[in-house]
């Protein structure tokens, strides 16, 4: 029997959620098994509902998948929200001195939620208490485990002879963590290790916390009755890393070379640019000591300006934002299309329109990515599946800027930003840096920035290269970069720039346009952060003897149409996965291949997709018991 | 071999309208490059939009012309990649203190180490004379429907509350002064402005070169025009903040604010204040970035024969499992 056990935890943003997520993760991490975990909260700075989910599996897991094995919560609010989820024969573990809080007593609901869980209650006849939903929990076949997380404190409290203990609620995410792992018999010099490990900054903390770990852990192991699970600890394979989803983008433009990066602060696009300031200062092979600038800016507008004014003098430049930063950045990214200027777009999508849904997934800004502009000109969009995908193909996508001399959007999301998962260390050996035509010395004086070639791409000099002086505009320009409203010039200079999206598909190997998962007579089509939970979604099926495809799109302007026809030809049912609500890569496949997908699977709630909804969804499609479009809405 | 002033001249066709000042900006960017024999690869133009976005394309030093409101960013990122380049950008008063004002202050803050010059006609010339950010409230020049419902921006208040290092005013009709101003500029060490008076011939029918040379003041003794420009050079006026000290920092800044303000009867030229005691931004990157200056971005290596040099084992390390 394969172990899948999902962990989860939930408390008030601010009281350490994640920490107890990461000490959870990092020990059964540590214990040889794969990790995925995602991170949900709101957009808020204290009080509101945060809540951590961590599946653990011995084999391959890229998603997270319906219901929870375990619950750990400290405080109401997470218990209404998630003990309904919890699996039969799954464990709740949480502060007993919740018992008597009402629904209403929780004024972080929002009004829509408490309706709903009121009818709930009521339609099963539990009072409206903490108490009424764990009865409908354990009729639910679930266990629950209950302790004083209070008086805990005030035990360790007289034990360490340290009164101020007793009020510091802020370690009942390390409480609740310890006493999970104890109940789970995990060994305990591992929640040890994990927990010097996570606070090891400060060593005075550190050194409570592994007090109080420890406390809470051998309280469980000694009051708690066993649970009969057990998980045995596995050999840790070999070159393993546990990373939050953002360091794939931020490691990845390390080594490719990225020296300059502007930004605006937005989620969930800002850790990136928090981790490329942490690590500015790089070790470089053989040389002195390199860096990284990272610059906060006053908006998204000088942010792009200033990564294309790096980007002239020759540097790897780019930017990193999300849906409401990159719709102002688009003025300056016509510039740098009609001025062929390199430059990397990170862009991390949340939930629009508008504001949205600011802290939650979605991958509704595709068709803005691709259309947003003035006028016609060039560019690459590009979407990564998975964080470690994401790792190489950012180092791909400044290659691809540097080599077609076109503005690069990179399309990431939320749900990758916000999972922290196992995987293979990123491996150098795999990258490479191409510059394309950027020019390092010119002989003689008489270059011209955009002179016309064979392919279309002009050799590219940079700000401070002697005999390379250049003008840029906004205007149309002629061959040295001075305006011209001639129309046989803008003519040519339209060619020029509109004929590298051929040049495009024909220069980008295939197998880094569209990535050929599996085949089958149904065929799923996708794009980014889907990977994981459609993956996850095609192995459970394979285990119930059903094979279906799986194309996912990772260059989507230009589009690779013909390709992807050849892809589709040997496929009878075409069903089109996406996180947005009108199906925006169905759109392009109608626009290029004349062709509907016969089937729509979206999500929109703000929530990424679980592999087991899509597993459901999917054998619905194979039984021809689903609707044309099938709408997803899991998730609290 | 010398530079001269026709080597930084370029051989494209200026559009402006006859009798612009624009021309006279031009000129004195020309001439103060000649001057400091400043190599032209090694000098970039930065440009917004607008009649004077094109400046750009007028002087042969490498030229970007961007878009309305954005030379700062551009120029900024530029600047802070490359530090060994000289950078001077110019924008109208519209692109700069309009649409471009966040910017403006922003630069301010950083005081990143360039020029900055706004070329001030208090109208947005290229679409036609609709009132720009320094024209008086209640004024209506010739293309206006209706007088300016909007009061004025101080450029020189505005950049030292901002937090600009050099503020000074030329007058494009006065070259050298504003060629010496340039060089000024240029030579401080942090973000210098130079708001330039520049008379819109064609759609400011106010502030006219007549009307800054005082045409319609006549000193009944000597019967001539008394212009409404003088010179805070030709006065004991000092813009300079000697020391770190905040009595001093706050006498200078505020008497060049007040100073600023003055307009219709007598309107200062020349330096306003000049502060090289706050670090620039290069002094800020380097605490942090010790080897910066030697080693910016637009330096360094970042690859060998197509292999990337940079090393990364040290950041993987930590999240081994």
């Amino acid at each position: 029997m394969i172990t899948d056990f999902t962990w989860m935890i939930g408390g008030p943003q601010g009281s350490g959620v994640e920490t107890a997520a990461n000490i959870f993760s990092q020990v059964f991490s540590k214990m040889g098994y794969q990790i995925f975990g995602k991170r949900e909260y709101y957009s808020n700075i204290k009080g509101e509902h945060s809540y951590f989910a961590v599946r653990v599996s011995e084999k391959q897991i890229r998603s997270s998948v319906k219901g929870t094995n375990m619950l750990i919560a400290f405080d109401a609010e997470t218990i209404f929200r998630h003990a309904d989820d919890v699996l039969e024969n799954g464990i709740i573990i949480y502060d007993s001195t919740l018992e008597n809080v009402k629904v209403s007593d929780v004024i972080t609901f929002d009004n829509d939620f408490k309706e709903r869980l009121g009818n709930l209650l009521k339609s099963k006849n539990k009072e409206d208490t903490v108490k009424g939903i764990l009865e409908l929990a354990s009729e639910n076949g679930t266990s629950i485990h209950s302790v004083s997380f209070r008086s805990l404190l005030a035990e360790l409290s007289e034990k360490l002879e340290n009164p101020r203990i007793k009020n510091m609620s802020r370690m009942f995410n390390v409480l609740g963590v310890s006493l999970s792992l104890g109940l789970l018999m995990i060994p305990s010099e591992k929640l040890t290790e994990s927990v010097n490990s996570i606070f090891s900054k400060k060593k005075s903390i550190a050194e409570m916390n592994v007090s109080a770990a420890n406390f809470a852990y051998n309280y469980a192991t000694a009051k708690f009755d066993n649970i009969g699970l057990k998980f045995e600890e596995k050999e840790i394979e070999e070159n393993t890393l546990l990373v939050q989803g953002y360091y794939g983008t931020s490691i990845g433009k390390i080594i490719a070379g990225c020296r300059f990066q502007s930004y605006y602060p937005i989620t969930p696009a800002t850790d990136e640019s928090n981790f490329l300031e942490t690590n500015e200062i790089l070790e470089i092979n053989e040389d002195r000591p390199g860096s990284t600038l990272v610059i906060q800016t006053e908006d998204e507008i000088s942010a792009i300006g200033m990564a294309i004014g790096s980007s002239l003098t020759g540097v790897r430049s780019a930017t990193c934002t999300s849906g409401p930063g990159f719709v102002l950045m688009i003025e300056c990214l016509s510039w740098a299309g009609i001025n062929e200027v390199p430059v990397v777009i990170t862009f991390y999508q949340r939930s629009g329109p508008s504001t949205g849904l600011p802290t939650r997934h979605g991958q509704d800004d595709l068709m803005c990515a691709i259309n947003s502009g003035v006028g016609e000109f060039p560019r690459i969009v590009y979407a990564s599946g998975s964080v470690s995908d994401s790792f190489y193909d950012t180092t791909q996508v400044f290659n691809y800027a540097d080599v077609f001399q076109v503005p690069v959007i990179h399309m990431m999301d939320k749900f990758i930003a916000s999972s922290v998962t196992t995987c293979q260390r990123f491996d150098e050996t795999r990258v490479n840096i191409d510059r394309g035509k950027l020019l390092n010395e010119i002989p003689s004086d008489n270059y011209r920035r955009f002179e016309h070639t064979e392919d279309g791409l002009s050799p590219r000099s940079k700000l401070g290269l002697e005999n390379g002086i250049f003008w840029n505009t906004g205007d149309e320009s002629d061959i040295q970069g001075h305006i011209s409203e001639d129309p046989v010039n803008r003519v040519q200079m339209m060619d020029k720039r509109q004929s590298r999206l051929d040049y495009i598909l024909e220069k980008i190997p295939e197998t880094e346009q569209i990535v050929k998962h599996s085949e089958g007579d149904f065929c799923v089509v996708s794009w980014g952060s889907t990977q994981g939970p459609i993956l996850d979604a095609i192995e459970m099926l394979k285990d119930d003897g059903i094979n279906i495809g799986f194309v996912e799109v990772k260059l989507l302007e230009p589009f690779p149409k013909e390709f992807l026809k050849k892809l589709f030809s040997n496929s009878k049912t075409i069903i089109d996965i996406e996180a947005n609500y009108t199906g925006q890569l169905g759109s392009l496949i109608r626009q290029n291949l004349e062709k509907d997908p016969d089937y729509y699977i979206l999500k929109f709630t703000g929530r990424p997709m679980t592999c087991t909804e899509l597993y459901d969804t999917l054998k619905k499609i194979v039984n021809g018991t689903a609707q044309k479009r099938e709408v997803l809405t899991y998730g609290a | 071999m010398a530079l001269k002033i026709g080597d930084y001249k370029t051989d494209v066709h200026n559009d402006w309208c006859p009798g612009c000042g624009d021309f006279g900006i031009v000129n004195s960017i020309q001439m103060a490059l000649a001057e400091m024999e400043i190599p032209r690869h090694q000098t970039a133009i930065f440009s917004g939009i607008g009649c004077s976005g094109k400046t750009s394309h007028f002087i042969n030093v490498f030229g970007v012309h961007t878009l309305h409101g954005r030379v700062l960013p551009f120029a900024q990122g530029a600047k802070i990649s490359n530090p060994n380049l000289e950078i001077i950008a110019v924008g109208g008063d519209g692109d700069g203190l309009g649409i471009g004002a966040g910017h403006f202050v922003a630069a301010g803050r950083r005081n990143v180490d360039m020029t900055y010059i706004i070329f001030d006609n208090a109208v947005y010339g290229l679409t036609k004379g609709q009132a720009s950010p320094t024209l008086k409230l209640g004024e209506k020049t010739k293309s206006l429907p209706t007088p300016n419902t909007n009061y004025n921006v101080n450029p020189i208040g505005l950049a030292i509350a901002s937090g600009f290092t050099f503020a000074a005013r030329g007058y494009s009709y006065d070259v050298r002064q504003l060629k010496d101003l340039i060089i000024a500029a240029v030579n401080h060490k942090g973000l210098a402005f130079v708001d330039v008076l520049q008379p819109c011939p064609t759609y400011n029918d106010i502030n006219t070169k007549d009307w800054f040379s005082g045409v319609d003041r006549i000193d009944e003794t000597t019967k001539k025009a008394m212009p409404r420009i003088y010179k805070l050079e030709d006065t004991d006026y000092d813009p300079v903040v000697h020391y770190s000290d905040e009595t001093e920092l706050n006498q200078k800044k505020t008497q060049a604010i007040v100073r600023s303000l003055e307009w219709d009867e007598k309107i200062p030229t020349g330096i306003f204040y000049k502060n090289e005691l706050i670090t620039p931004y290069t002094r800020r990157l380097t605490d942090k970035i010790p080897n910066y200056i030697e080693n910016p971005s637009a330096l360094q290596n970042i690859s060998k024969n197509n292999a990337p040099i940079t090393k990364i084992n040290q950041i993987l390390d930590l999240y081994k499992v």
